[in-house]
């Protein structure tokens, strides 16, 4: 271990809940996914591996955490969900949903009835995400249900039975004895609070033939600072929606890891009168409340990133820092003109969003610094807000483009200010200056726009590949112009699956 | 088995055409249901890993594996020196495709060896450490490449001809020539392909493959190891979907298990991970179909010329009976007076395509349609009109021959396409779309009602027959085997239902077992829609054998007469006696009466000559039909489908609950890939849609808003299948054709319906618009 580290070290091993059994973890690597521990060393084989990318949902369990005190249990993908992430909480797999005595809990009852299963693979998966659904939900509409679903595949049913079995479990609800976590909720809460009130931070060490690898698990903000000044090499994980990949898909050997997510001090959100102000750990699920409330066209733009398992793991902190250019945070944020803090052992600062990505895979943050919050102001009075997500398929998708439109206008219908931003046309996410130059002082009229989106093309130069040709994301980029002034003209012309009074 | 003993319930749980619950739905929902993977490992089992090229066409220069070997973990590396038998796993004989690539490589992704090493993660990351070094040859990927390169043929191509196509086109009125593109598809079965290989004594070798074909793998793990059949068992209990995936994909993974584990003498694993699977199996072909139509001013068709062009990979595999299938269905449902259609099995240097749902036909109806909506847009009709116009005819109207020259004697067409318009208010729907259209600049609206006529058979006639293989115990309980491998589209229970309503038992007294080469041999893929046809008959056949054992051991001991005997449900009626069938069977036991038979079926009527492009290769038609209405938004292309309305004919269901799941499960699927699934190799030939980030199969939120799917509940099947019913696997996959059209309609309307949109496969956001813009440009 580095001397350089100055914290209380709290143990080697991690504590966490298995269905009904309290564990003592000590003996692994800082990428061992929870899905390998289940199948491979608990034996637990019902949770599945279908991709080993979070995208197909067969790996489906429950993580239960305190949050504000209440515990609450999400969907995640245990395929990408790291062992060193797990520190107090309670992890549900499919085992613990059917009583002793074999009696199928509702939601797997409603499966059976409505003939939800066919090769039954994916099954488990979708059982654990209706049950999420179930226990947070009293009666979902369709559209909640297919959002609760966004994160499952199944490729043998076409979905209408599983919709209808989640239909028709919502419709009866007995009592609260017979499921388990409604049963034990108390109990199991206690045991969490005891297990996150003990201080300092944990060290556990694997070794195996390519040395000692450790996955550190501060227990503050201040000590993952100073740990991190330590050990600038490390690499710091939240929900690892995209460092699960490095792992399960490049191979990558990550030493040492940080884990940051339960770090109550990166998860808070909160606004007031100038904007709102965004933690680094917290979840795209955690911040959808507030962000649907205060800017409703972004709150739809993070229901389709990823499925419900994703979102509950994955952090909009992280969709900055890795300074991915397709990322769907980055436009809105930029064009909302968000501000940026990263944080140190010896200090924060703080710069425009838009200035932290440098070029491709290149982000201005120093050795020993992370992202501590990102700040949202609020769109101006009367302001015109909109991002516009486009991919090949609507939800759970990667953006081919991601364009996001701040417009405020002078008292003559002139455009006063505009910040437009877009991913995935270009190597970062990418302001449109010459459009947005191009629209300053003029009238916001239909013959304004059409004769300024071909700006676009001394803006960005995309790329083709296997998401979009470059000619789609170009002639796309100037369409969703289009589609944003017909929008604040009163004629928004969006295809939506559902009503708002259907959702 | 007592409980029973005063039964006097008027019918059993589970006789033929009840909608049972899939026989392992309570194993599926807890988690219980056992795959490959989830099997405990027998002590000191390996896991394998692959070794792939990164070279879409290339000599080998050197292989350094030095690295690999001496990788933590690993306990050795198979290459194709270290094949004991033959290194060929070509599934239809044609010695074109090794396990390993030896001298030369031809798909970017191709296995040069295996890494067998004490973990999975240990071999995977092994694998990664070879030194391969290459001299690049000249590669070509998609079917135009193979064309400009004059790329050789995987198999001889196939001709259908009738009457003077050639002339009859030149005479039409009219005369339309184009051509359209229809992508591939990944089956993506949620289980990925998984071996597991045991060695035993002497030869014998047991291995648990995920696959739907147990028997070619046993004949390949034998081919490769050099060893007689009868050393090789396969099981199979169930695969977590396989859609043709692994009809013949899953023998690379067990013939290398197979072989290490021999090598080795523990027990050896392949569980390749998605990314892996995706690159080193096949998928469906795509195709470009080049069409020649004559036609008149009414929308009649008078002849068609066609040409279907495949991608058919690096090697055969089964695209010669695929190809063939898409000429089979190349008419769909409609009668060409004169007709001349070829096929091109085209080599590419991509993974070789294999079976998938379907196999070929979806991509020959396609282009059908596609002829149909060039004839609609010329003539300024809807389409569904210029359909009806063209339906085959019903016998002795002079329009029932197909282009091989088969009859289509059973034709319901008409029916069903009829039943669904007025179901499905096709006529008003159609006209409000119109209306709504003229009035919304950018969102537009599109509806399509489209026919299914799918043939069933295996056009390798051969492959039309099964055995099963029925014990009654001396307690009465009952074990069924049978050749049909179960992925998901409830084969089992179905011929679960069989047996029981042959003895006219409880379907709970039934066992069904895991698929087993050492039960039932020499049987055939699952495939083919054909499982539930074949096995439900050889499983009958096996049951009746040792009823009428049961009926003349009761005739003889009770001194009756055969009509004296009568199974009741759950007893029998002998005489004036009614015993319960286990009391009957512990007493032709003692009796020393044989309680177990093999049970086989051949499909009649059925032969085909390839050469001459003629015969009956189908012993029926499976018939349906799908209205699908969309909406586009044409300025992004993005699009949604609002309503689909199904009326399917299963013949008389079987288990009508799960052939519903099968006409939802497979409409869906079609959708996917006809929508949002897309194969991009880039200029490497490499597959860069290879995991769900990056290939796009629906989801729940995909499906149709409104989904109104139905069985033709008056149809039966005009021959004397399992209880008249018809397969179901495959001609669901087709409705979903409804949906190309209706965004084919939502397009046109940008140019008031004089175009063709030519809209091509998969109907991608990007292709929508492209098409769009193209329209806008001629308006």
């Amino acid at each position: 271990m580095t001397t350089a580290i100055r914290f209380i070290l709290n143990g080697t091993a991690i504590r966490f809940i298995l269905n009904g059994e309290e564990i003592t973890l000590g003996d692994f690597g800082p990428t061992e996914t929870l899905l390998d521990y289940l199948r491979l060393r608990r034996r637990l084989t019902g949770t599945k591996e279908g991709c080993a990318e979070g995208d197909c949902g067969a790996c489906t369990v429950l993580v239960g955490r305190l949050i504000d005190g209440r515990l609450v249990y999400e969907s995640v993908n245990a395929c990408i969900r790291f062992l060193g992430s797990l520190h107090g909480t309670h992890v549900v797999t499919v085992e613990h949903l059917a009583a002793k005595d074999g009696t199928l809990h509702p939601v797997q009852q409603a499966m059976v009835d409505c003939h939800g299963s066919q090769c039954g693979f994916c099954t488990p998966g979708f059982v654990m995400s209706l049950y999420g659904l179930w226990l947070s939900n009293e009666a979902p509409s369709r559209a909640e249900i297919e959002t609760a679903l966004q994160g499952n595949l199944c490729r043998c049913t076409g979905y209408e039975p599983i919709v209808k079995a989640a239909e028709q479990v919502s419709a009866s609800r007995p009592s609260a004895l017979f499921d388990p976590l409604e049963r034990d909720r108390t109990e199991i809460a206690a045991k969490l609070w005891s297990i996150q009130s003990e201080n300092g931070t944990i060290v556990v060490e694997k070794n195996d033939e390519n040395g000692t690898a450790r996955s550190i698990v501060p227990s503050s903000i201040t000590e993952f600072a100073d740990i991190l000044a330590a050990e600038p090499k490390a690499t710091i994980v939240a929900g690892s929606t995209d460092v699960g990949l490095w792992v399960t898909k490049q191979m990558r050997l990550l030493n040492p890891v940080i884990f940051i997510n339960h770090l109550p001090e990166l998860q808070s959100i909160a606004s007031d009168e100038k904007g709102i102000t965004i933690g680094a750990g917290v979840t795209y699920t955690q911040a959808f409340d507030l962000l649907s409330a205060e800017i409703p066209t972004f709150g739809r733009l993070i229901d389709r990133i990823g499925g419900s398992q994703v979102r509950n793991m994955g952090t909009i902190g992280g969709n900055i820092a890795n300074g991915s250019p397709i990322g769907d945070t980055p436009p809105p944020l930029i064009a909302l003109g968000a501000q940026l803090t990263l944080r140190s052992h010896s200090g924060r600062r703080t710069m425009p969003l838009e200035d932290y990505f440098l070029a491709y895979g290149r982000q201005d943050r120093l050795p020993g610094e992370f992202v501590e919050k990102v700040f949202v102001p609020r769109p101006a009075e009367g302001a015109h807000f909109a991002v516009y997500k486009i991919s090949k398929r609507r939800d759970e998708d990667i953006s081919a483009l991601c364009g996001a439109f701040n417009l405020t206008l002078d008292r003559d219908g002139k455009v006063e200010a505009i910040r437009i931003a877009f991913g995935g046309m270009a190597a970062t996410p990418k302001r449109a200056a010459h459009v947005e130059e191009a629209l300053t002082g003029k009238p916001w009229s239909w013959n304004v726009i059409s004769a300024v989106r071909d700006a676009f093309d001394q803006d960005y130069t995309p790329l083709t590949d296997w998401r979009a040709s470059a000619e789609y994301r170009s002639l796309a980029a100037k369409n969703l112009l289009t589609r944003f002034f017909l929008e604040t003209a009163g004629a928004p012309a969006e295809l939506r699956r559902f009503e708002p009074e259907e959702a | 088995m007592d409980n029973t003993t005063f039964e006097t319930k008027n019918t059993i749980n589970g006789p033929m055409h009840a909608a049972l619950k899939h026989d392992s739905a309570h194993k599926h929902v807890t988690g219980s249901a056992e795959y490959i993977d989830d099997i405990p490992e027998p002590a000191g089992t390996l896991h394998g890993g692959l070794g792939l090229s990164d070279r879409a066409h290339a000599e080998i220069l050197s292989i350094d594996l030095d690295a690999v070997r001496t990788a933590p973990g690993v306990v050795a590396v198979i290459t194709a020196d270290d094949i004991p038998g033959f290194n060929d796993v070509a599934s239809t004989g044609q010695h074109d495709e090794p396990l390993l690539a030896k001298n030369e490589v031809q798909f970017h992704g191709q296995p040069v060896f295996a890494v067998i090493a004490e973990a999975r993660d240990q071999a995977r990351r092994a694998a990664r450490l070879a030194k391969i070094e290459y001299r690049d040859l000249p590669h070509w990927t998609d079917i135009d490449g193979a064309l400009e390169n004059d790329g050789p043929l995987v198999v001889q191509p196939m001709t259908l001809r009738r009457g003077e196509p050639e002339a009859e086109i030149e005479k039409a009125p009219l005369r339309l020539q184009g051509h359209m593109y229809i992508g591939g598809q990944e089956h993506f079965y949620l289980e990925g392909h998984v071996a597991l290989a045991i060695p035993g004594e002497d030869e014998d070798i047991a291995v648990w493959s995920s696959t739907q074909h147990p028997s070619e793998v046993q004949h390949m793990v034998a081919h490769v190891l050099g060893i007689a059949n009868h050393a090789v068992t396969v099981r199979t209990r169930r695969m977590g979907g396989g859609f043709g995936g692994k009809e013949t994909q899953g023998n690379q993974f067990a013939c290398l298990a197979a072989i290490a584990a021999k090598k080795l003498g523990r027990a050896v694993k392949f569980r390749p991970d998605r990314d892996e699977d995706m690159g080193v199996t096949g998928k469906r072909h795509d195709f470009r179909v080049d069409y020649d139509v004559g036609f008149d001013e009414e929308g009649r068709i008078h002849a068609v010329d066609a040409t279907y062009a495949a991608r058919c990979g690096f090697s055969a595999d089964l695209s010669g009976p695929v190809t063939d299938r898409a000429l089979f269905h190349a008419d769909s449902s409609y009668f060409y007076p004169h007709v001349h259609l070829t096929s091109k099995p085209l080599k590419t240097h991509t993974v070789s395509n294999t079976a998938f749902r379907g196999f070929g036909g979806p991509q020959g109806m396609v282009g059908a349609e596609r002829i149909i909506e060039e004839i609609a847009y010329a003539t300024g009709k809807d389409p569904l009109d210029i359909r009806k116009l063209n339906f085959y005819g019903k016998p002795g109207s002079g329009r029932t021959t197909t282009p091989y020259h088969q009859e289509v004697e059973d034709n319901i067409v008409a029916r069903i396409v009829g039943d669904l318009e007025a179901s499905s208010d096709y006529q008003a729907r159609r006209r409000a779309i119109l209306e709504f259209n003229e009035n919304s600049p950018v969102i537009r609206k599109g509806i399509a009602l489209t026919p299914v006529k799918f043939g069933i058979s295996f056009t390798m006639t051969a492959y039309n027959q099964a055995g099963a293989l029925v014990h009654i115990y001396q307690d009465g309980s009952i074990h069924l085997n049978h050749g049909g491998t179960e992925m998901g589209q409830g084969l089992y229970v179905k011929v679960a239902q069989v047996v029981a309503d042959t003895f006219n038992v409880d379907i709970e007294r039934v066992k069904i077992t895991a698929t087993t080469t050492g039960k039932v041999p020499n049987t055939s893929a699952t495939a083919a829609s054909s499982g539930s046809d074949l096995n439900g008959m050889a499983a009958y056949d096996a049951a009746r054998q040792i009823k009428e054992r049961l009926i003349d051991f009761a005739m003889r001991q009770w001194s009756v007469r055969r009509v004296e005997v009568e199974f009741l449900p759950n007893r029998v009626r002998i005489g004036a006696e009614v015993v319960p069938f286990d009391t009957l069977v512990r007493a032709a036991y003692y009796d020393r009466v044989q309680l177990s038979a093999a049970g086989f079926y051949k499909t009649p009527k059925i032969h085909w000559d390839r050469k001459e492009g003629r015969g009956h290769p189908f012993y029926y038609f499976a018939y349906g039909a799908a209205a699908s209405e969309v909406s586009i938004d044409t300025l992004t292309g993005e699009y949604q489908v609002e309503r689909t309305d199904i009326l399917h004919d299963v013949g008389k269901s079987l288990n009508p609950a799960i052939d519903i799941g099968q006409v939802e499960g497979g409409f869906v699927q079609g959708m996917g890939w006809l929508t949002t699934e897309e194969l991009w190799w880039d200029d490497k030939g490499r597959l860069r849609t290879h995991a769900p980030s990056t290939y796009k199969i629906p989801l729940a939120s995909d499906r149709p808003k409104i989904f109104n799917v139905k069985l033709a509940e008056w149809a039966e099947n005009a021959e004397p299948t399992i209880g008249r019913s018809k397969a179901v696997g495959e001609p669901p996959f087709m409705l979903a054709i409804s949906v190309l059209e209706a965004l084919s309609m939502a397009v046109a309307s940008v140019a008031d319906y004089r175009e063709c949109p030519r809209l091509d496969a998969p109907a991608t956001p990007e292709r929508v618009l492209m098409a769009v813009e193209r329209l806008k440009g001629m308006g």
